[in-house]
C-alpha cells in the first residue's frame, strides 16, 4: 500500500523571462543580457509545483521541497514557492557547474535529489530558456527511475500506483506507476495556486546562508535559530557527493560551435496601406497569380 | 558499423510522418558521409514495415516485435533503442521532436552518457577545430537550433560521445521517397533481450488517440494572428477570413499562451512548421521564435500597425494598418473579385 504521508520534491528553475524579450536584450556583441531580463519562475515549473501541492493535500503531512540549482538569486524560487505552499527547499549552487549541459544538470540535481530521498520527484516538462525538456527524463534515468512525462492530472491513487492522465500531441493516455518516480508536468495542468498571505507572512525572512553573509540581507539571527524552518538548505557539488569530471563544461557531452544573433533576411517588403485601393489590388493580385482560389 | 540510425514511431502500422521526414534528412546525411541508414521500428504486428521504411531510404531495419512495445512505453523502448545502440555504435540517432521523441531521446542519452540536442531545425556535416587542444574532428554533426526563446541560433557539437543524438520536430525536414530505395533488410530483434520485469513498471490504463482535427500543416492558406488581436473575440474575424479563403488559423505562441488560440494552432519554434502557399501574418510581431516555423512560406504578407515589426522583414507584403480594418476588406474584396 501507499505510504501514508510522501516526501515530495518539486525540480525548479530560475529563467530569464524569453516571452518578454526587449530590445536591449541582446548585447552588442551578440551574446545575452541576462541582466536586461526580468528572472521568473519557470512556468512549467510552477504547474509542477501545483501538482505536488495536490499530493500534498491527498496525503496530508506529506512534505514538499523544491530543488533548484542555480546561482544565490535563485533562492528566490524557493521563497516563492514557500509562499504558495511548499514546506523548503535546496539551493544547489557550485562554480563547478558552470557551463553544464542537460546531461551534466541532470546529474548534478539527481545527486542532490538522491540525498533528499523522495518518494516522488515533480519537474516542470521544460524551462522557457531551453525549451529541450530533457532534464526529467534525465535525471530519471540517473536515479533508475520510472518516469511519466507531460502529467496534466493526477488522477487518483490505486494500491500503491498513482494514476496519472498523461497530454500527448494526439491524444491523452492515463498510466498507473508506483512510487518511486519521476514525473514532468504540462503547461495545460491547472494553473498554480497564488502566494498565501499567511505563507508570505511565515517565510518571508527564509534565505540561504550566502544570503545571510550579505550585509544588505537583515539575517534575523534569533528569528532564524527560534524557526529553523527560516534557513533555506544550500549544497555545493562536495555536499551531494558529485564526480567533478561530470559536471559544467567539461562534463558536458554537447558544445556550443557557434552562436549566432538571429538576422532576419533582408527582403523588400512592398509596402501597402489600409486603403480600399490597395486592399482590393493586393486581393486581385493574389487570385490573378493563382495564390488564392 | 557506425551508420545513422532513425527511431521510428509505429502507430497502427503506419510509419508517423516525422520519422520519414528523418529517414528523408538521414538518407542525405548517410550518403553525405558514405555510410549506411537504419531504421529501429519497435512494437507489435509489424510485419512488412520495413517496406515503408526502404522507399525512404532505410538499407536496415531493425525490428522489435513484442505486445510489451505496443502502445509506446518509455522503459521498454529505451531498453531495446540503448542495446542496439551499444552494439551497433551508431555515430549519429534521431528522433522526432515528438511527445515519444521527446520523452524516449532524453532517457536514452542519460543513458548512454551521449549528448543530445532538442528541435534541430536544421542538421549538417562539416568539421571542428577545438579551440584549447588544436585536435580537429571531421564530419561531425553540426544541430542547429534556436536557443533562448529564438533569439540566438545555436551550433551545436557533440565532438566526443557517440551517438550524436538529435531530435526535429514534424514537418521541419521535407519527406521525400529516396532516389534510389534503401535495402531494407529486416534485422530481427529479440526484445525480451533487453526488456526486463522492471521496464514494465507503468501500466497504461486508457489511451484515446486523437487525429488531428486541426489541419494546419497542410493548409495552402494559413491566417495566423499573435499577441497583437487582443482577444480570443478578435481571432473570430480571421476564422471568418481563413473559411472564405479556404485556409486555415494559426497563431504565435504568445497569442496561444494568452489563451486567443487553441494550442493545436501554434506554429514556431514550440508549435508545428507550415510552408503554404500564403501565409498572412495578422498582428505578430516576427520574433524568430515564431518566424521559424513560417519562414518557408511562399507568400507572406504582414498586417500591424508598427511600420517596423520585424515580420516586415520576411513578409512579400507589408501592409501597415488595424487587422480589425484590414482583414474585413480583405474579406469584401476577395470576395468581390473571385466570382
Amino acid at each position: 500500500m501507499m505510504k501514508k504521508t510522501l516526501k515530495i520534491v518539486v525540480l525548479a528553475k530560475q529563467v530569464p523571462d524569453t516571452r518578454n524579450v526587449g530590445k536591449d536584450a541582446m548585447k552588442a556583441d551578440g551574446t545575452v543580457n541576462r541582466a536586461a531580463l526580468p528572472a521568473i519562475f519557470n512556468p512549467e515549473d510552477l504547474n509542477a509545483l501545483e501538482q505536488a501541492l495536490v499530493l500534498k493535500d491527498m496525503f496530508p503531512g506529506s512534505r514538499v521541497e523544491i530543488l533548484t540549482m542555480g546561482p544565490g538569486r535563485a533562492a528566490e524560487i524557493i521563497r516563492e514557492g514557500m509562499f504558495r505552499g511548499a514546506d523548503g527547499g535546496v539551493l544547489l549552487s557550485d562554480r563547478k557547474f558552470a557551463g553544464s549541459d542537460t546531461l551534466a544538470t541532470s546529474y548534478a540535481l539527481s545527486r542532490a535529489a538522491a540525498k533528499m530521498n523522495p518518494d516522488i520527484i515533480v519537474a516542470g516538462r521544460q524551462a522557457i530558456d531551453g525549451d529541450t525538456a530533457q532534464v526529467g527524463p534525465q535525471v530519471a534515468q540517473k536515479m533508475n527511475l520510472p518516469q511519466v512525462t507531460y502529467a496534466e492530472e493526477i488522477v487518483g491513487v490505486e494500491g500503491d500506483e498513482l494514476i496519472v492522465r498523461r497530454r500527448l500531441e494526439h491524444g491523452v493516455e492515463t498510466v498507473a506507476c508506483r512510487l518511486p518516480m519521476v514525473m514532468t508536468v504540462n503547461a495545460s495542468a491547472p494553473e498554480c495556486r497564488p502566494r498565501h498571505a499567511k505563507l508570505v507572512m511565515k517565510y518571508k525572512h527564509a534565505a540561504t546562508p550566502s544570503e545571510c553573509q550579505l550585509d544588505e540581507v537583515n539575517c534575523y539571527a534569533g528569528l532564524r535559530s527560534e524557526r529553523p524552518y527560516l534557513n533555506i538548505t544550500e549544497w555545493n557539488v562536495s555536499d551531494v557527493d558529485a564526480d567533478d569530471s561530470q559536471l559544467g563544461l567539461s562534463g558536458s557531452p554537447t558544445k556550443v560551435k557557434k552562436i549566432e544573433n538571429v538576422v532576419f533576411a533582408a527582403k523588400e517588403a512592398k509596402r501597402l496601406t489600409a486603403s480600399d485601393q490597395e486592399i482590393d489590388t493586393l486581393m486581385k493580385e493574389l487570385i490573378a497569380s493563382h495564390t488564392l482560389g | 558499423m557506425n551508420n545513422i540510425f532513425v527511431y521510428c514511431e509505429i502507430e497502427g502500422g503506419k510509419v508517423a510522418d516525422v520519422s520519414l521526414e528523418l529517414l528523408t534528412k538521414g538518407r542525405a546525411l548517410a550518403d553525405t558521409l558514405g555510410c549506411e541508414l537504419e531504421a529501429l521500428a519497435l512494437g507489435h504486428r509489424l510485419d512488412g514495415i520495413e517496406k515503408q521504411l526502404a522507399e525512404y531510404g532505410a538499407d536496415r531495419v531493425h525490428v522489435a516485435d513484442c505486445e510489451c512495445l505496443a502502445p509506446y512505453r518509455t522503459l521498454p523502448h529505451a531498453a531495446v533503442v540503448c542495446g542496439i545502440f551499444k552494439e551497433e555504435q551508431p555515430q549519429i540517432a534521431l528522433f522526432g521532436a515528438s511527445s515519444i521523441g521527446r520523452d524516449l531521446g532524453p532517457r536514452v542519452s542519460s543513458a548512454l552518457h551521449s549528448g543530445l540536442t532538442a528541435d534541430c531545425t536544421s542538421l549538417e556535416i562539416g568539421p571542428h577545430t577545438e579551440n584549447k587542444t588544436g585536435k580537429v574532428y571531421e564530419n561531425l554533426l553540426y544541430q542547429i537550433r534556436p536557443a533562448f526563446g529564438g533569439n540566438i541560433i545555436a551550433t551545436i557539437i557533440n565532438p566526443d560521445h557517440r551517438p550524436q543524438m538529435a531530435t526535429v520536430r514534424e514537418g521541419v525536414m521535407k519527406k521525400e521517397k529516396a532516389a534510389q530505395p534503401g535495402k531494407g533488410i529486416v534485422v530481427k530483434v529479440d526484445p525480451k533481450k533487453y526488456v526486463t520485469d522492471a521496464d514494465l513498471v507503468v501500466r497504461i490504463i486508457d489511451r484515446q488517440i486523437e487525429e488531428r482535427k486541426i489541419d494546419i500543416k497542410g493548409s495552402p492558406v494559413i491566417v495566423a494572428g499573435g499577441y497583437g488581436m487582443g482577444s480570443k473575440e478578435n481571432f473570430a474575424l480571421l476564422h471568418e477570413l481563413a473559411e472564405v479563403l479556404g485556409g486555415e488559423v494559426g497563431a504565435s505562441r504568445a497569442a496561444v499562451d494568452a489563451g486567443m488560440a487553441d494550442h493545436a494552432r501554434q506554429i514556431g519554434q514550440t508549435g508545428v512548421t507550415v510552408r503554404p502557399k500564403l501565409y498572412i501574418a495578422c498582428g505578430i510581431s516576427g520574433q524568430i521564435q515564431h518566424t521559424a516555423g513560417m519562414d518557408q512560406s511562399s507568400m507572406v504578407i504582414s498586417i500591424n500597425t508598427d511600420p517596423d515589426a520585424p515580420i516586415n522583414k520576411i513578409a512579400d507584403y507589408a501592409i501597415v494598418g488595424d487587422v480589425m480594418e484590414v482583414v474585413p476588406k480583405m474579406i469584401k474584396y476577395y470576395k468581390q473579385n473571385s466570382k
